[in-house]
């Protein structure tokens, strides 16, 4: 296998890569919002229940919780397991997983808002969910935009994971090549390493300047 | 009738009853300086006022609609009108950070009066001009001294043109040097006949500004009156002793 080949190969894999990483942002940044909320809940059943799901999403391996996904509708309810489920089984376990993050990030940056900002908004007549939609959210994302930067360079590396159930991200595709006949053996790896360490260098960059953009007040 | 009038106000904190039945009317143009040691109870008096503490007996009514009473606090609807009554300015000025000073004072106006947001604009402007702000209007809060802060929140409680004005230590977060501007926003607003209740720290300015002198210890009124007699001529020992304690 020449060098050209296996990058291209790579790029494939590396396009499920950034598949799974943008779909997952994409439903657990909105999704932790809702599960703070009811990790908020004056429905004490409810608190509970986040309460558990938080501490499962965080006591269990992120890989473990892929196979559930990916195993339980057939071992659990006895579904056939469709070819495409793989690639959305290996998403709702990531979603899920980081949302229970996210909230928890969201939540350190809303309780760290002064009470006086609540109390300014109270007086002036705000409703709660004005207060909250004008006055909390906007300084929160301020705050948890260093903690979210964490959490989605983690994410980045996260997604090969995926390849505990065989979706056929960069990790995977690095794997099949390496114990391929004649391959380039652990240049492989290297430039997959390459991969990674570039698209999370552009994230950092992006994060900085998400940053900056905030900088405008204190 | 009265703006404010409180009645028997009750308030404990577990254990630790903060206020212990205080009664205190505020005629329309008045001004009402609070004054007291720490712990007096009298920033509690302000909060339970301004509807940020419930109460555990008393009533509270703005322009004869009952806010509280006996303790128990009226509906949300009830108290969405009552609100509009008061404004109150923060010792710490609580404004919005992420907001320009202008829209700090434009916002509620528009998304809670829903009011015209050109006119508001331009009384917005006018307010800021007032507290000396006009060329403050797009800075937002962390590029201004603390004075400045304090004048925008003053102007920002009055945009929503409230009947009544609470002050709580208005200057108490503020370097010495800045007090001076922020206390003579509130003696023009004085003379203009602004009704206001001032918690403070700052005697001669209570004495020069309020018409009436309400000291307070140990969650209750121990003196209260004109404030050439109750600073100049005090009756009770506790004002006595307080006053002393200040002059050292």
């Amino acid at each position: 296998m020449t060098f050209q080949t296996m990058v291209l190969q790579l790029s494939r894999g590396f396009l499920t890569t950034l598949s799974i990483f943008f779909l997952t942002l994409l439903g657990s940044l909105p999704l932790g919002l809702l599960v703070y909320f009811g990790r908020k809940s004056r429905f004490a059943p409810l608190r509970w229940l986040i309460k558990v799901y938080i501490s499962i999403m965080r006591g269990t391996p992120l890989m473990l919780q892929i196979m559930v996904v990916y195993f339980g509708p057939n071992l659990l309810l006895g579904l056939s397991i469709p070819q495409n489920w793989r690639f959305w089984a290996a998403i709702t376990a990531f979603i899920i997983n980081y949302a229970a993050y996210f909230a928890e990030i969201y939540r350190g940056g809303i309780e760290s808002i002064p009470l006086g900002q609540y109390e300014a908004a109270a007086v002036l007549g705000y409703s709660k969910s004005q207060t909250f939609f004008k006055i909390i959210l906007p300084q929160m994302v301020k705050r948890v935009i260093p903690p979210v930067t964490n959490e989605i360079i983690t994410l980045v590396k996260d997604t090969s994971l995926a390849s505990a159930i065989a979706v056929v991200e960069i990790f995977t595709r690095a794997r099949q090549i390496v114990v391929a006949p004649n391959s380039p053996g652990m240049l492989t790896f290297a430039v997959a390493a390459v991969f990674y360490y570039v698209f999370n260098y552009l994230v950092a960059f992006t994060m900085e300047r998400v940053e900056k953009a905030f900088a405008y007040y204190r | 009738m009265n703006v404010l009038e409180l009645r028997n106000i009750r308030k404990s904190f577990g254990e630790l009853e903060v206020l212990k039945g205080i009664s205190l009317s505020v005629p329309k143009g008045g001004v009402t300086a609070v004054i007291g040691p720490s712990g007096s109870g009298k920033s509690t008096l302000l909060r339970c006022a301004t509807l940020l503490e419930d109460l555990d007996g008393g009533d509270v009514i703005y322009e004869g609609k009952y806010a509280v009473r006996d303790g128990v606090t009226a509906d949300k609807a009830s108290l969405r009108q009552i609100r509009r009554c008061f404004g109150l300015v923060f010792q710490n000025f609580n404004l919005f950070p992420h907001y320009t000073l202008l829209k700090n004072v434009m916002d509620a106006p528009v998304h809670v009066q829903g009011r015209n947001a050109a006119e508001v604009r331009d009384e917005a402007l006018e307010l800021l001009k007032k507290m000396g702000l006009q060329e403050k209007a797009d800075a937002y809060p962390c590029q201004l001294s603390g004075g400045q802060q304090q004048r925008a929140a003053i102007a920002r409680a009055l945009c929503l043109k409230p009947d009544m004005l609470f002050f709580d230590e208005p200057t108490s977060a503020l370097d010495p040097e800045l007090t001076g501007e922020v206390l003579k926003v509130i003696r023009q607003l004085a003379e203009e006949k602004m009704t206001m209740v001032i918690v403070t720290h700052e005697m001669p300015f209570a004495r020069m500004v309020a018409d009436h002198i309400v000291f307070m210890d140990g969650g209750v009124i121990v003196e209260e009156g004109d404030p050439e007699q109750v600073i100049g001529d005090p009756r009770q020992d506790r004002t006595k002793a307080f006053l002393r304690r200040l002059e050292r």
